[in-house]
């Protein structure tokens, strides 16, 4: 079976910056891949070199056997979903319409109000109330803002769904809320997912397997039930905060 | 020895910036050769190009018309007492409208439109670049050149010539004024002499000016926003740069156009 998502010996720099410096990565489909690594480190920039956001130095990308950067591009990104780190919501629209966002455009658009329909059940989904769909993004709370993109990357129901952090800035409940979200999505849909996060108890509730980057490569990989007697000493450190161990505190 | 060296430094840098200006223009066609190629492709944004013909255009007109109005009042004055001295003052209504019509109508209205307009644009895409909504455009399978350039660029242009035009009319109003008010003219020779001096190429070619830089006022904005550099900082050299560039190209494209115009 091919990999949804396979990435060989991916690099990328910033000026001197080198942040990605051979990154190989197999997920499969209908797998919840869990990144997880330290500030920096080159997680969300991994994510936006898959989509093309970002052009990388070296490395192929393939999603489904296919050569990401060949090909139709509106095709390409039709299956992908992603929540930006930041939100990213457009605040020139209303938060029902960035839900709809992609379901009022295109070839097969929906009208109006199944459009808006489709965004208040999304937006249900996450956790807001219907009266939210007429707000703006800047009148919204920050973790409101966070579940705004989710329900926006999830409300055209693609087939890989990137989340990069969507549990920061959310308290215990509400990220209780979203872990078993994304984890009915995977199970429910056959979803492929990508998740970054910092967030431990979500690590456990949503990965089937986890990668963790250091210094710009894939240090660990493996099975989540394996990540606590992996051996590895960056892992290990990193799974139980420890501030002393081989990862230094000042990158 | 140390002043050789310095003089090597000195033109060294004199070089970079050269060819930094070079690679910017460069970079600047491409992005509006990809404008005008998006234009012509469908899909077609029509909610967006009429907010912004809205924005740009409409919410322009105060700020044309106003500076229009003042401009012809102090033309007004300052032909008159240039004409005084070889007994000429008669020719304050046709000469108002020549200089208002084919050059401070556009090109005022024009720089104007660059303080509002390339600043509002360049600020909005770049917040919208650091904040990554242009990158969640595009993976929205929404091409951002199509959603927020090509909608800015177009409206503008089309925008421009009516805003001038308007401007064109009040400018003549303002020297009216003056005229009548202050210079003793009378209303109805004024008007006459207005009309009777003016030809069609006059205003036709402030028109397409107009037009020119109403192109130029977006592009720069759109590029500068686009482009912007991360952070608030970035946002803010952007919009600097907007202005900036939008100006000048405006007064040089303003003195090719002329030059065209003229030799015609
Ligand atoms: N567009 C860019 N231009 C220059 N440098 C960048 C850019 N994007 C990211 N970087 C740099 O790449 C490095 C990795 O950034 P990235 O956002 O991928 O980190 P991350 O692993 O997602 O961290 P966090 O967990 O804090 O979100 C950082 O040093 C950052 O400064
Ligand atoms: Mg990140």
């Amino acid at each position: 079976m091919t990999a949804a998502i396979e990435l060989t010996d991916l690099h990328k720099a910033f000026g001197s910056n080198r942040v990605l410096r051979g990154v190989d990565l197999s997920i499969g489909k209908g797998e919840s891949m869990v990144i997880i690594g330290g500030s920096g480190t080159g997680k969300s920039v991994a994510l936006k070199c898959i989509l093309g956001l970002i052009k990388p130095d070296a490395g192929t990308i393939l999603v489904n056997g296919k050569d990401a950067t060949a090909g139709d591009r509106d095709a390409f990104l039709a299956q992908f979903g992603m929540l930006f780190q930041g939100g990213a919501l457009f605040d020139s629209l209303s938060v029902w319409q960035n839900v709809a966002f992609r379901l009022l455009r295109g070839a097969d658009k929906l009208s109006k109000s199944d459009a808006r329909d489709v965004a208040v059940e999304k937006l249900r989904r996450v956790g807001l109330k219907a009266e939210v769909a007429d707000l703006f993004p800047a009148e919204l709370s920050g973790g409101m803002q966070k579940r705004v993109g989710l329900a926006r990357a999830i409300a055209a129901e693609p087939q890989i769904i990137f989340f990069d952090e969507p549990t920061t800035g959310l308290d215990p409940i509400m990220s209780g809320v979203i872990n078993e979200l994304v984890r009915e999505i995977v199970v429910e849909m056959g979803v492929t997912a990508m998740t970054i996060t910092h967030d431990m108890s979500s690590v456990r509730a949503i990965a089937d397997k986890v990668a963790m980057i250091h210094e710009g490569v894939v240090q660990w990989t493996g099975p989540v039930g394996q990540m606590d007697d992996s051996g590895d000493p960056y892992l290990d450190q990193f799974i139980n905060a420890r501030a002393e161990g081989p990862i230094e505190a000042v990158r | 020895m140390t002043a050789l060296l310095w003089i090597d430094h000195f033109l060294a840098s004199i070089g970079r910036s050269v060819l930094a200006l070079l690679a910017s223009i460069g970079r600047i066609a491409v992005f509006a050769a990809l404008a005008v190629s998006h234009l012509a492709r469908l899909p077609f944004y029509a909610r967006e190009f009429g907010q912004q013909l809205l924005q740009i255009g409409y919410f322009s007109l105060p700020v044309v018309g106003l500076t229009a109005l003042f401009t012809g009042g102090a033309l007004a004055l300052q032909i008159y007492s240039g004409g005084a001295r070889f007994n000429a003052e008669a020719v304050v209504p046709s000469v108002v409208a020549i200089a208002m019509v084919r050059e401070l109508g556009p090109v005022l209205g024009g720089l104007m439109v660059a303080g509002r307009v390339s600043s509002s644009i360049a600020a909005e895409l770049g917040t919208m670049r650091v904040t990554e909504q242009i990158d969640a455009l595009t993976t929205l399978s929404t091409n951002p050149m199509k959603y927020l350039v090509v909608p800015r660029v177009l409206a503008a242009t089309l925008a421009m010539p009516i805003l001038a035009f308007i401007g064109d009319v009040i400018g003549i109003m303002g020297g009216f004024l003056v005229g009548t008010q202050r210079l003793q003219f009378n209303a109805a020779t004024y008007i006459n002499n207005t009309w009777d001096f003016l030809e069609f190429e006059d205003i036709f070619s402030g028109l397409v000016k107009a037009a020119v830089f109403g192109f130029i006022v977006a592009l720069m904005g759109c590029y500068h926003g686009y482009h912007s550099g991360r952070g608030a900082q970035g946002v803010g050299r952007a919009t600097t740069n907007a202005v900036v560039s939008a100006s000048v190209l405006i007064l040089a494209s303003n003195y090719l156009l002329t030059e065209l115009f003229f030799s015609s």
